[in-house]
């Protein structure tokens, strides 16, 4: 039992990290119909970037954070949306996608190849303890995780459902058409969103770092769980990527924990497939209808 | 000028196009095949490598080709198929002694049949759900390549994967196996060709312009879509039993999910939907980095930067490119 309570902590911190790439993921799906693929990328180049900021220019640690902060959220939120989306969304939603895959090797490869092939460590914001909870050891940092991310997404969740901005990106998700004819912006609320995206991914890239390290192939599994959390959650509700993510996470964690830690990657597919042949518009979703 | 065959001339009466029928595909493939029958002469080992290395990376693309370019579907686990087809048939022939013939028609049949397998739950729903389920599956693949070294040997891989031979001739020198590959890259080809032009092959084609209309025309979407996977999916297959002879040692990294990836890439950097396609675009992503000497994960940058800009520019990929190109020409000469 004892050991159950660590593994569920551990599993909910992990998981609130997936659901932050997640709920980045539905957003930019809902707004731009943009399947990203490269959506565990984005998780792993922030801290990358970070690194890179205080080792090239040789700033202090939070100087190199706001920098590499900064840029990725000016590059691949801003930049993303103007030179890769906006260009290529007008020959459909396949080659777009497929330009998301290219965009992943590219992040992949250059993160392996302009700064390293090792994994390196990351400056942890809270001491790596552990503290005794009812004789389980839980370590702080999986706390800080959950609370950060929790207050991250409740922030947002204020926003979009409490704001007037919030509301107006809200609107252009669901039908763009009518939003223009109300006067809304919509391509400063899709620009928006995809800053949005990139900010998620930022605090999921700076939470996660300390504990996995920052490496170039660490996209690839959280990249996935993203995934499966949207669709396991439903694609299209923030709610739902929330739930997702939670659900990956804590299976993962049991998983690794009960199962086998070499298979602990396939416990979540099982999940997934078994959610794509039960419920296949996701736990929290409504079904899409089909439009001509 | 006009080509032989436009698309006025094809009658929609026979259900089987014969090959009497001959157009500049065919052509163009026949023409390939001689060419690349008689190249490596004098090339060296490792010339003669590249080229067939060439050809079985095409064959992996030609289906995915089908997959994505004529029936609009994401896969992202063709290197996977590669990687069942290719452990399938180093496994039995270096274990069982089993023939290589055998382990290539095993090698297509079980990738056929784990595509249905894949592809019935996903299409079931919605196209873009095959992308997830693909890239699970191309995950768990690897896991087990990796995992289990009682069947695979693990990151060690497997070694010493025989050569076929060829009615009593032994294919062991490079230039023999390559003409091997070459011949088997034809048949697979014509084959591909074929269905495509088949009235089934052009319901694909229906169906990736706009499915609900293909639907309501009385083609069964979700039968076709499957079989279309299924078929892109049975290519690796073949692709994977002819990748482990020719280069004799597997390991899991040219099945990894990065590499389904790359493979897509090839087939949008050749342009989707051309039949003659893949083998532009395998030879943009295998053989210009062999022969530009380039450092291997720089290409991929390179490559992937380059696929990007053609996305923007003309997703049709270099055949769209060079029809343009042609087109411009003719259409020159036409004004005239």
């Amino acid at each position: 039992m004892v050991e159950f309570i660590a593994y569920l902590i551990a599993g909910i911190a992990t998981g609130a990290i997936y659901a932050l790439a997640a709920i980045g993921f539905t957003l930019v799906w809902q707004t731009s119909q943009t399947i990203n693929f490269a959506q565990g990328e984005f998780v792993m180049l922030p801290a990358i970037l970070v690194l890179l900021a205080i080792k090239v220019l040789g700033a202090p640690v939070w100087l190199g954070a706001l920098i590499g902060i900064a840029a990725f959220i000016l590059i691949f939120g801003v930049g993303f949306k103007l030179f890769v989306v906006d260009p290529m969304i007008r020959h459909g939603v396949l080659p777009l996608a497929i330009a998301t895959m290219a965009l992943s090797i590219i992040m992949k490869e250059g993160a392996k190849d302009g700064f390293s092939a090792e994994a390196q460590t990351f400056p942890s914001f809270v001491p790596s303890q552990t503290i005794q909870v009812f004789g389980a050891s839980i370590s702080l940092q999986h706390l800080a995780i959950i609370a950060v991310a929790f207050a991250v997404i409740f922030l947002l969740q204020w926003f979009v459902g409490g704001t007037r901005l919030g509301r107006q990106m809200q609107a252009t998700a669901q039908n763009p058409t009518v939003a223009r004819i109300l006067g809304i912006p919509v391509e400063r609320m899709v620009l928006l969103t995809f800053a949005i995206n990139a900010a998620l991914a930022v605090v999921a890239s700076v939470l996660i770092s300390p504990i996995y390290l920052a490496k170039f192939s660490n996209g690839e599994v959280i990249g996935l769980f993203a995934f499966i959390a949207a669709i396991v959650g439903g694609f299209n509700q923030v709610r739902g990527a929330l739930v997702g993510g939670l659900i990956v996470g804590i299976v993962d964690s049991m998983a690794a924990a009960y199962v086998s830690s070499s298979y602990r990657l396939a416990v979540p597919l099982v999940l997934l497939v078994v959610i794509i042949l039960l419920k296949p518009e996701g736990l929290m979703g409504r079904k899409e209808e089909r439009r001509v | 000028m006009t080509a032989p065959a436009t698309r006025e001339t094809l009658p929609q009466t026979r259900s089987l196009p014969l090959p009497g029928f001959i157009d500049g595909t065919l052509l163009t493939l026949l023409a390939g095949a001689v060419i690349l029958w008689f190249a490596p002469v004098g090339m060296g080992r490792y010339g003669t490598y590249v080229l067939s290395l060439w050809l079985v990376t095409s064959i992996a693309v030609m289906g995915l080709n089908l997959t994505l370019g004529y029936a609009g579907l994401k896969s992202l686990a063709q290197a996977a198929f590669m990687g069942l087809g290719a452990y399938l048939t180093a496994i039995l022939t270096t274990k069982y002694g089993v023939s290589w013939y055998v382990c290539f028609a095993l090698s297509g049949l079980l990738t056929f049949a784990v595509g249905l397998v894949l592809g019935f739950p996903a299409l079931r729903v919605k196209a873009h759900y095959l992308a997830f389920v693909t890239l699970a599956f191309s995950t768990l693949i690897w896991l087990i390549m990796r995992n289990e070294q009682w069947l695979t040997g693990g990151v060690f891989g497997i070694s010493n994967i025989n050569r076929p031979d060829f009615f009593g001739i032994k294919l062991f020198n490079a230039l023999e196996f390559h003409r091997f590959v070459v011949v088997i890259t034809f048949i697979l080809a014509v084959v591909l060709w074929w269905m495509i032009r088949s009235p089934w092959g052009r319901a694909f084609t229906a169906l990736r312009e706009n499915p609900i209309r293909a639907a309501s025309l009385g083609v069964d979407t979700r039968l076709y879509t499957l079989l279309a996977f299924a078929i892109g999916s049975a290519y690796a297959g073949f692709a994977g039993a002819l990748y482990a002879p020719l280069v004799e040692f597997i390991d899991p990294s040219p099945f990894s999910l990065s590499q389904s990836f790359f493979l897509l890439l090839m087939v949008v950097a050749g342009g989707s939907g051309y039949l003659l396609g893949p083998f532009i675009g395998a030879l943009l992503g295998v053989v210009l980095p062999e022969w530009l000497r380039f450092a291997g994960s720089l290409y991929l940058i390179i490559f992937a930067a380059i696929v990007m800009l053609l996305l923007i520019a003309c997703p049709q990929g270099m055949s769209g490119l060079m029809e343009r190109a042609y087109a411009k020409l003719t259409g020159k000469g036409a004004g005239r």
